[in-house]
């Protein structure tokens, strides 16, 4: 397709403007709660929404990561001097540094992500936020800061869990079938482990949940229009928080390798 | 009492509102009245300070909307009823959490003094027992009887409501209207209504202000109505030809 000059400078200025709208919006969110406790209960709803609600997606992708990883390893070792052994390292630290917290938090930016702009953006659209707002309640605080505040604290757990069910799902997939015994794939998990690897798996998950509600629940919040515009918004949410999280990857694996 | 001065709104290149005066006075009944379109919940969204508008100033009492900081507008707020067009209640929350809601939100009321206050405000708007029930599981004129229990539960100073008998038979309708005008005069409120609809204002009609074409086309109260010679105002009350022949014949014998 080809896009003009002039057409090209419009997109860039757009997005710059929605940058600079976000960020300054970020000081309304984050603001002194009108009430304590209405807010706890907003928050532990949402630990429960994102934590609990996501787990079966997650479990399930977790063991597929694992297994996978696994047998694609085996595939391309096979017939090397490299011992068998080394599978279980390598699904360890790839598991830890990169599947878990990224592909989990890609599906949670479809899942948790499309639900944040959809129930944020269906408030404003029944005035809901409008009426919320006469009353003299902060919404961009009131329906945000739980979200991202619960993101923040349950997605590094569940990045935890998928790292661990994913090293599960590669023992599920290779010491059943015979391709090596129990002893190798667990002396595998033990070896050269850094602990550091376990750090940058927390950073990645912490910055990828931040994305991954604060972009949807702006999107939400600014949407205009009807229901096309809503299902417009919580797409772009899904596919900008999905940029986003790997481009924050990309950094953040440049910067904690570095 | 709110008053407003010289207040414009324009969207993009249309001029929506073109310099409205106007004063809404306390412990009444002011109407907002004008064709559908005429800019009415425009002008509503900018008494409360949801739009900004164009030009000129909105006066709450003494203070300024534009001019007060954060703490003040949410002092200003609280104090502030709104039933919208739509009724937003919340849907996700049954009835008695929605006009539990701003108590909940605001006030460090007991459980029981909030479920008193909840059964109270029910009980005006004679709604008793339909606490548990969702939204979108009562009529249209049953949420808007929730809307302004929930408008009403912390004992605004001002009420706002946009068409609260819009969609309601001529007989539920002027149920709400006496509903709102007794809660009016109870409180000393001051009260705006947005409506198009003819019974109610000869029915609660205190002061009222005709919207044409985005400028203020008639004041007045309900009584100097009829007798008014304002074409604006003749051509919207009696719309329809059954009764400009009635009024014709009422004059004529
Ligand atoms: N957010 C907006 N953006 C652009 N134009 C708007 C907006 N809101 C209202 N308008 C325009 O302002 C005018 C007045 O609209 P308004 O909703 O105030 O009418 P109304 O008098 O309340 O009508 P009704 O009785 O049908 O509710 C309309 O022409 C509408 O197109
Ligand atoms: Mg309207």
């Amino acid at each position: 397709m080809f896009v003009s000059c002039k057409d090209k400078q419009k997109m860039i200025s757009s997005y710059l403007e929605h940058l600079g709208k976000f960020v300054l919006w970020q000081r309304n969110v984050y603001n002194k709660p009108e009430n304590w406790r209405m807010y706890y209960k907003e928050f532990v709803r949402q630990l429960y929404d994102i934590g609990i609600g996501s787990l079966p997606i997650i479990a399930l992708i977790s063991v597929f990561l694992g297994a996978v990883t696994v047998i694609q390893f085996y595939y391309q070792m096979e017939g090397t001097l490299i011992p068998p052994y080394y599978i279980g390292y390598i699904v360890r630290d790839m598991t830890i540094i990169e599947l878990a917290p990224t592909f989990t938090c890609l599906v949670l930016a479809g899942k948790v992500g499309s639900n944040i702009a959809s129930e944020i953006g269906g408030m404003r659209q029944k005035e809901h936020i409008d009426a919320m707002e006469i009353m003299g309640v902060n919404t961009s605080a009131y329906l945000v800061m739980p979200k991202v505040l619960a993101a923040l604290f349950i997605i590094p757990m569940l990045v935890c869990v998928s790292a661990l069910i994913s090293i599960m799902g590669g023992y599920l997939a290779s010491v059943p079938t015979g391709l090596f015994t129990s002893a190798e794939y667990i002396l595998g998990l033990r070896s050269f482990f850094i602990p550091y690897n376990v750090f940058m798996m927390f950073v990645k998950a912490v910055v990828f949940a931040f994305i991954l509600t604060s972009v949807p629940a702006y999107q939400g919040y600014f949407v205009k229009g009807g229901s096309i515009e809503l299902g417009a918004a919580s797409t772009r949410a899904v596919v900008f928080s999905d940029i986003l999280i790997l481009l924050a990857d990309y950094l953040i694996a440049l910067v904690l390798t570095a | 009492m709110i008053r407003i001065q010289d207040i414009r709104k324009s969207f993009g290149d249309v001029e929506v509102l073109k310099g409205i005066n106007f004063e809404f006075e306390a412990g009444k009944n002011n109407l907002i009245i004008g064709k559908s379109g005429a800019g009415k919940t425009v002008l509503l969204k900018i008494l409360i300070g949801l739009f900004e508008p164009t030009n000129g100033s909105v006066w709450y009492d003494q203070q300024q909307l534009g001019g007060l900081n954060k703490d003040q507008l949410k002092a200003l707020r609280m104090q502030i009823g709104m039933l919208f067009q739509g009724n937003a209640l919340f849907d996700s929350m049954n009835v008695e959490e929605n006009i539990r809601f701003p108590m909940d939100m605001f006030t460090a009321m007991t459980a029981k003094e909030k479920q008193d206050r909840v059964d109270l405000c029910l009980e005006r708007v004679s709604l008793e027992g339909s606490n548990l029930k969702y939204p979108s599981e009562i009529s249209g004129g049953m949420q808007k009887r929730v809307g302004i229990a929930r408008a009403i539960v912390l004992q605004p100073k001002y009420l706002f409501c946009d068409e609260p008998n819009s969609g309601l038979d001529p007989k539920t309708a002027i149920t709400i209207d006496e509903l709102i005008s007794t809660i009016t005069v109870d409180n000393n409120i001051t009260t705006v209504i947005n409506t198009h609809d003819m019974n109610s204002v000869m029915e609660i009609g205190d002061n009222i202000c005709l919207l044409n074409q985005g400028k203020l086309a008639w004041k007045g109260g309900k009584e100097e109505v009829i007798d008014s010679e304002n074409e604006v105002l003749q051509d919207f009350i009696f719309a329809s030809p059954f009764l400009k022949k009635l009024k014709a014949r009422a004059l004529g014998g």
